[in-house]
């Protein structure tokens, strides 16, 4: 692909080098979705697994949908999973996207990404899985969450979780306390959809493309 | 906490909504996207759109709405009506859609839910069932509620649930449209004896039924049409009501 083509881009609210809102597009994931949020707020969002129009891209979302193990064999495959450790631009993680950059997840027994120093694990049966529907996200730290009022609802669809960890910086409440956004230098996670989020989860986004 | 859901679900023939929809304010209330605007910015925590198209050009009257969804609303929705096979849910998921609900295809192929859990994710597999009672039995019917099979609710739920559905569309066909409330016994049942979310479908007349079909249903969601379409009930109003009854919900 030509890297030209996404410079190219007018009026870029994004800053950084001009190489655009870059969606990894690995074949995990309603990325469609992702993609029209972003338009809603005005950016035209880029899909590539082209690692150098990655690395190019002001700012990077890493969506996922689906398996843990065979997720990661996608990215192994596209050698993707050797480039997002290293990007240097704010990344965005959602969902699976944000559990792939954890060290392990027990669905699948997988290695990580290992961006994040925590583990992925499952909810017991004491509680319904998968977690369907909107919960509060709490205890919200640092940028991303700059003007979200505590305890706003997202939308979360999920089985695995990441345990409470030094990295979070925000919490939601399911069978236990569990982090449900992380973030690590230039590295964000969030279990949550802010794409299906309603106007709260469009200002979280616009927050990111804002780094 | 995880809230309650409510759930507008929205009737689409040709790519337009279906009788029934009164909204003064908007432009088309046959536009199935606006009136999906319209309940996402009143609160909706999700909506299904339930196709009933039987024409040729069905497949991608439905597709290309969903695209024309996707861009617009930015809560969940779940899409059915008709599909049954993988490559009818790879492009609907494609073109922006949550989930997908099947109900007939499941009866007739019930591989079809493994193999979409295998594909998608369970997150993304609603299996919808009707059922009315037939003799104290609640029986799985087909056909919108017209023609009985062999199977039993619970049986057949217990197993959609093994085979990888995510979620449980449970329409009661003997409360449907009688505005006398859910199946809140038979609803409890399946909720007690699965783990994955139960939505309940069919009576909605009151908020009252409402708080009913979480509290004594055990509901994980709560859908409904025309109380909705037609404004008897306001979705702000009831989920004021929910709170009051210490029914966890999105304000």
């Amino acid at each position: 692909m030509n890297n030209n083509t996404i410079t190219e881009q007018k009026h870029s609210p994004l800053g950084g080098a001009g190489g655009g809102l870059v969606i990894i597009n690995y074949g995990a994931g309603n990325i469609q979705s992702i993609k029209f949020a972003f338009k809603r707020l005005g950016i035209d969002a880029v899909l590539s697994d082209n690692a150098e129009e990655i690395k190019a891209a002001d700012k990077v979302i890493f969506p996922g949908v689906g398996e843990a193990s065979s997720a990661m064999a996608k990215l192994r495959a596209t050698g993707l999973d050797q480039v997002i450790p290293i990007l240097k631009q704010p990344v965005l993680g959602i969902c699976l996207g944000m559990q792939l950059m954890c060290k392990h997840s027990t669905e699948g027994d997988t290695t990580g990404l290992g961006i994040f120093d925590t583990d992925v694990i499952k909810f017991s049966n004491a509680v319904k899985v998968p977690q369907i529907g909107w919960n509060e996200i709490s205890n919200l730290e640092g940028p991303l969450f700059k003007g979200i009022p505590e305890n706003s609802h997202m939308y979360l669809v999920h089985s695995f979780y990441a345990p409470q960890c030094t990295e979070m910086i925000a919490t939601t409440h399911y069978e236990v306390d569990y982090a449900s956004a992380l973030q690590k230098d230039n590295f964000y996670g969030v279990q949550f959809h802010p794409e299906k989020s309603g106007k709260v989860g469009q200002e979280i986004l616009k927050n990111f493309v804002s780094l | 906490m995880l809230t309650k859901r409510i759930i507008p679900c929205l009737d689409i023939k040709n790519g337009r909504t279906v009788k029934g929809v009164n909204f003064v304010d908007l432009r088309d209330a046959g536009d199935p996207v606006e009136l999906a605007a319209k309940y996402a910015e009143t609160g909706a925590d999700e909506l299904v759109f339930l196709d009933i198209s039987a024409t040729e050009e069905r497949r991608k009257t439905l597709a290309d709405l969903v695209l024309r969804v996707a861009e617009k609303i930015n809560i969940p929705f779940t899409v059915g009506g008709g599909i049954s096979s993988v490559e009818d849910v790879d492009i609907l998921l494609q073109n922006g859609a949550d989930k997908v609900s099947i109900n007939s295809s499941a009866v007739k192929n019930p591989q079809l839910i493994n193999n979409l859990a295998a594909k998608f994710g369970s997150q993304c597999v609603v299996v919808a069932i009707d059922a009315k009672q037939i003799e104290g039995k609640w029986t799985v019917h087909l056909v919108g509620g017209k023609v009985p099979t062999e199977l039993d609710l619970f049986e057949w739920a217990r197993e959609v649930e093994q085979r990888g559905a995510g979620e449980i569309l449970f329409t009661s066909m003997d409360h449907d449209g009688t505005k006398n409330g859910f199946a809140d016994e038979a609803l409890a049942k399946l909720s007690g004896m699965l783990n994955i979310p139960i939505i309940a479908s069919g009576g909605a007349g009151t908020m009252q039924h409402f708080t009913d079909t979480f509290k004594n249903g055990k509901s994980d969601a709560a859908l409904a049409a025309s109380v909705f379409h037609f404004h008897e009930i306001d979705i702000p109003e009831l989920k004021h009501e929910l709170k009051k009854q210490n029914i966890p919900v999105r304000i």
